[in-house]
């Protein structure tokens, strides 16, 4: 019998992905596809950004997909001029929450967008970005 | 109810590379505690053993402490909360002797930090944080904190001068304290002068001299029952109240970038606890392991209202001689963060300070200490409050 095949798509995520393996593993498929998403529960209706493969409110794992496409608000952010181990040739950049309503999404802002220009409080949207080495993960550039 | 009492405190000096073995280091610390204690290794019933695991080579580092320190056959447990643990070992010891399960425990912190590269370690203190959703984008310990340095800063208007104000602040008293790794008296033109490396940005709006300095050190805290603290401390120090919460560890799950809600929650279990309110506390030790969280830490336990923790430090109100002294020891700022050591150190000043022993650092005659002991960017949560009565 051949060994099974271990889905690791998660292991794209990011310029350094820390996790392999995920039963949202689909994440990858939709952000490689143009579309950031996370999950709803089909029970209680409530939207997770992280997504989510089981929601704690209801004990289920019977949860659908909804896409990340509204302008959200800029929450807070911080541009670092010193990164981790395997981030340095990626300095300076910018880390960011934007304010969807019901969920937050944390992430990077796009690099193109001087640090000067950015205020609290300023609508952004979330694209998809392209990574070296087939990796994926998504950017916040202005709405 | 039988009541529990520290009735011993010690701790290595911090340094930003420990010329020994985490053992050896550790021993350092357990030396102090066991002479203040005035006990022998029999008088010890178990250890509690707090760090935060990514920084050490050994697996299971309770059970080599153990045996080093002379405590075999006697339990050791593990704790963590990442810069909590030590804190939260203090709780898990004082629900051990409440539980009648031991008499006399003791909890050791520890970190020896230097055995990895400060871009290494930057990197493991991310992976604190999300590792699935927020670590691949590349974060950092203080561009977290950062990021609430600038929802407090929009909020309320605090400027980058006001939180300088808690570093000039530290560094006075790290002068004082010959367990500190800083000891050098700053003022504010250091932010201002481009060529001083504290002015650097580091994170934005944080620049370097915003942000403690990863150290190496261990801190040993001994707690006892009522009976045994009476028969063996000349000074016991009262456990009072403690407060320890949670807060969603991916920063998309905050409602709010101007505060740590597992802090204000914290407190205000400690202080129900305790049956106290703020302005009862005389002493306080925060987690002020960037200037801003010092700025939160005092409203998350009210001493000052939301939004005028800035105007606290102007004031001066937070030196020794004022309304409400905090880290008159200079705190993580001066002393340096060895992640699992720090509530323990924290501890032992709050101790000291009850008991009329800190020296130039005393505080005058204060009967209530406080410590704010905070993991991750308020992940953990733990403040208790200790007593002379």
């Amino acid at each position: 019998m051949s060994k099974k095949e271990i889905d690791n798509r998660f292991s794209k995520f990011g310029t350094i992905s820390f996790t392999a393996t995920t039963r949202i593993n689909d994440f990858i498929d939709h952000l490689e596809k143009g579309k950031v998403m996370g999950t709803r529960c089909k029970k209680c209706g409530h939207r997770y950004f992280p997504p989510r493969a089981d929601c704690f409110n209801d004990l289920t794992s019977d949860m659908e997909w909804f896409e990340v496409n509204d302008a959200g608000k800029l929450l807070t952010f911080s541009t670092l001029k010193f990164a981790p181990a395997g981030f340095d040739k990626e300095i300076p950049y910018t880390i960011a929450v934007l304010d969807f309503g019901d969920y937050k999404v944390f992430g990077r802002v796009d690099n193109a967008i001087a640090e000067d220009k950015l205020s609290v409080g300023m609508p952004m949207k979330i694209t998809v970005n392209k990574l070296p080495n087939e990796h994926i993960n998504y950017l916040f550039t202005t709405a | 109810m039988s009541r529990v009492a520290v009735i011993g405190v010690g701790q290595t000096k911090f340094v930003r590379s420990y010329p020994g073995s985490i053992r050896e280091m550790v021993f350092e610390a357990f030396k102090e505690a066991m002479g203040d204690a005035q006990m022998t290794v029999k008088d010890i019933d178990a250890t509690i053993v707090c760090s935060a695991p990514e920084y050490d080579k050994q697996r299971s580092p309770s059970g080599v402490l153990a045996e080093y320190l002379g405590l075999n056959p006697q339990p050791t447990f593990y704790a963590e909360s990442l810069c909590s643990s030590s804190t939260t070992g203090l709780r898990l010891a004082y629900s051990l002797v409440k539980a009648g399960l031991h008499e006399t425990v003791m909890i050791i912190g520890f970190q020896k930090m230097s055995e990895i590269s400060a871009a290494e370690s930057q990197e493991r203190m991310g992976r604190g944080t999300d590792i699935q959703w927020e670590a691949p984008f590349g974060t950092m310990m203080p561009a977290y904190y950062a990021m609430f340095a600038r929802g407090h800063m929009t909020k309320y208007g605090t400027t980058a001068d006001d939180l300088a104000q808690v570093r000039i602040k530290s560094s006075t008293y790290g002068v004082f304290n010959d367990k500190a790794m800083l000891r050098k008296q700053l003022s504010a033109d250091i932010f201002k002068d481009p060529a001083s490396p504290m002015s650097g940005i580091l994170a934005s709006p944080l620049r370097v001299g915003d942000c403690c300095a990863n150290a190496d050190g261990a801190s040993c805290i001994i707690v006892a029952g009522e009976k045994k603290a009476k028969a063996s401390a000349k000074k016991p120090v009262w456990i009072l109240g403690l407060g320890s919460a949670t807060a969603s560890v991916n920063m998309a799950g905050r409602e709010l970038f101007y505060s740590l809600p597992a802090a204000t929650e914290a407190a205000n279990q400690a202080y129900k606890m305790a049956g106290v309110s703020p302005k009862d506390i005389d002493v306080a030790e925060v987690h002020d392991c960037f200037t801003i969280a010092e700025v939160l830490a005092y409203e998350s336990l009210g001493f000052a209202k939301p939004g005028e923790g800035p105007a606290l430090i102007r004031s001066k109100e937070t030196y020794k001689e004022g309304r409400i002294p905090v880290n008159v020891d200079g705190g993580l700022l001066a002393k340096g963060h060895p992640v699992g050591a720090t509530g323990g150190s924290q501890i032992r000043t709050v101790v000291l300070q009850l008991r009329g022993e800190a020296g130039d650092m005393q505080v005058k005659d204060p009967a209530l200490g406080l410590v704010h002991n905070v993991g991750g960017v308020g992940l953990y949560a733990n403040v208790s409050i200790l007593g002379r009565q």
